[in-house]
């Protein structure tokens, strides 16, 4: 059994590089694979479905661990658009900054960022839990139905625009809400579930810090006498 | 989709091997954008004189007989440099002279750009193939700002690729699209401003130009296009001296920025950044949403 396989992309594609984690690996079953010189490239460890450790060592691009199932993927740098989106379960960790749409669509799992997460974070969530140790941006948590953001720093303009039932915690400041989202009052499951989560990220905050922001559902339905003022 | 890129040297040994670190960023974008690409490429300015790029579409075209012909009915030297369907005539002649010259004696030649230290090149084409056929790995200069273009909303021909100029020494590259470009182009129109293509982005640049023309500095013409000009952008522009990114409210188009002690580079995506020198060091950031970004040289 190999325990720790190397895979470095100045010699490999990253087709080469996920057909090996879609194919061979489930037969090595390594149990750390470290993905050398991402250097910006795209889609690298999408559509995992296998119990592995995986670090990208550096900065990479578009689409990292998309669709995630099971994996554990650590990436050691920025990432580009839409990191771990539409994952579905296991844990996907960032130690750098993350670009626009992180989590995006995310239906399971854990998503860590420890710097910051440019807009449209957690955009259209459905379950997936997000932890982002920095800042988000503008339109975060657009549309999110289910699941959980939680933002260490502040949040940028619009934050939970037309929010369903997802939730959202934040420690600094809140620039503006978008339609719909609104502050409510922490209560004891939401200390304890910031709590939790803060613990799974290992970020070390007070959930007490945190306020809860979620929907006001005064969207669900159409009011024929809002003239259009949402 | 586009790709912009951007880099400004902030040491001579960066200057004189400016094309090899920019180049590769250039080819990188060629993803993003296929069909066209250009660059404009700052010099270090020339006191008196003035750098007229020019361009046609006939690649065996003699530069050489326009040049002679210039300084005959002129009366100025007008030495002469030229790569192919490119060239760079170098004169003490006025702007306001030189160009209804070029325009009534050589129509088929286009002008595209004037200015002490800005030198254009673009065309349409692979981004890989215009960077060999004018030698990019070649340049030598303060700055450049690059595109390759996936044409979305004009065609494609080598007056609509990037970068667009108006005036002198400025020049803009753009990924995205502008909804408003016709009554921005009408205002600019009725105030005696031409243009040369149906493009959107050259209404962002006569915009911007004819603010600066009027006694903004590029800082506050932008702040003005930032309400006028309607759509999503990242742009990305040069004068002289100076490099300035800007993305729209929305931030819908890609950016990132890597900055060490020896240069400033943008692009649309990290991947064309990652071979640059001491890049696993350098502070790479993406800029915020309506936020203007300026670098001096």
């Amino acid at each position: 059994m190999v325990s720790l396989k190397q895979l470095d992309l100045t010699d490999l594609s990253v087709r080469q590089v996920n057909e090996y984690l879609h194919g061979e690996l489930l037969e090595e079953r390594p149990a750390r694979v470290e993905i050398l010189n991402p250097d910006g490239l795209h889609s690298i460890a999408a559509g995992l479905d296998t119990e592995v450790d995986i670090d990208i060592l550096g900065h990479a691009g578009y689409f990292i661990a998309g669709m995630n199932q099971r994996a554990r993927v650590t990436i050691h740098g920025n990432v580009g658009w839409s990191v771990a989106e539409n994952m579905m379960s296991g844990v996907v960790h960032v130690k750098g900054h993350a670009s626009e749409c992180a989590g995006a669509s995310g239906h399971g799992g854990l998503l860590v960022i420890e710097g910051d997460a440019s807009s449209r974070c957690g955009i259209s969530l459905k379950g997936t839990e997000i932890v982002v140790g920095g800042s988000v941006g503008h339109f975060s948590a657009f549309m999110a139905q289910a699941g959980t953001l939680v933002v260490c720093g502040d949040a940028g303009p619009n934050l939970g625009d037309s929010l369903y039932e997802a939730t959202i915690y934040v420690r600094g400041s809140i620039h503006s809400f978008g339609a719909d989202a609104r502050e409510e009052e922490m209560q004891v499951d939401d200390f304890e579930k910031v709590a939790e989560l803060l613990s799974r990220a290992e970020m070390n905050f007070d959930a007490r810090e945190f306020k809860r922001v979620s929907s006001a559902r005064s969207l669900y339905h159409w009011n024929a006498d809002a003239h259009q003022e949402y | 989709m586009c790709g912009i890129v951007g880099f400004l040297a902030r040491r001579d040994a960066d200057r004189e091997r400016l094309g090899q670190l920019v180049t590769p960023m250039l080819e990188c974008m060629a993803t993003r954008g296929p069909d066209s690409a250009g660059l404009a490429l700052f010099h270090r300015p020339l006191p008196a004189s003035r750098r007229f790029a020019l361009s046609t579409r006939d690649r065996k075209f003699d530069w050489q007989a326009l040049a002679e012909s210039c300084q005959q009915e002129l009366g100025l030297p007008a030495p002469v440099a030229a790569l192919e369907n490119h060239a760079s005539l170098i004169s003490e002649l006025q702007p306001d002279i030189f160009k209804p010259w070029l325009t009534s004696i050589f129509p088929e030649v286009h002008l595209l750009s004037t200015g002490h230290a800005i030198e254009i090149f673009k065309d349409e084409g692979h981004p890989e193939e215009i960077a060999r056929r004018f030698h990019f790995t070649e340049m030598v200069g303060t700055h450049v700002v690059g595109h390759t273009r996936m044409a979305t909303e004009s065609a494609v021909s080598p007056a609509h690729a990037h970068p667009f100029t108006a005036g002198e020494d400025f020049c803009l590259v753009h990924n995205g699209s502008l909804s408003n470009p016709y009554s921005v182009r009408r205002k600019l129109e009725s105030l005696g401003i031409a243009f040369e293509t149906d493009n959107d982005t050259e209404a962002g640049c006569r915009f911007l130009e004819w603010r600066m023309r009027e006694g903004d500095t590029l800082e506050t013409a932008i702040e003005v296009a930032q309400s006028e000009l309607d759509g999503f952008y990242t742009f990305l522009m040069a004068t002289a001296d100076k490099l300035v990114l800007v993305r729209d409210a929305f931030a819908c188009k890609p950016a990132v920025v890597a900055e060490t002690d020896d240069y400033v580079a943008v692009s649309s995506e990290f991947r064309s950044l990652a071979h640059l020198p001491d890049i696993k060091h350098a502070h790479v950031y993406e800029p915020a949403p309506e936020q203007i970004y300026s670098w001096s040289v």
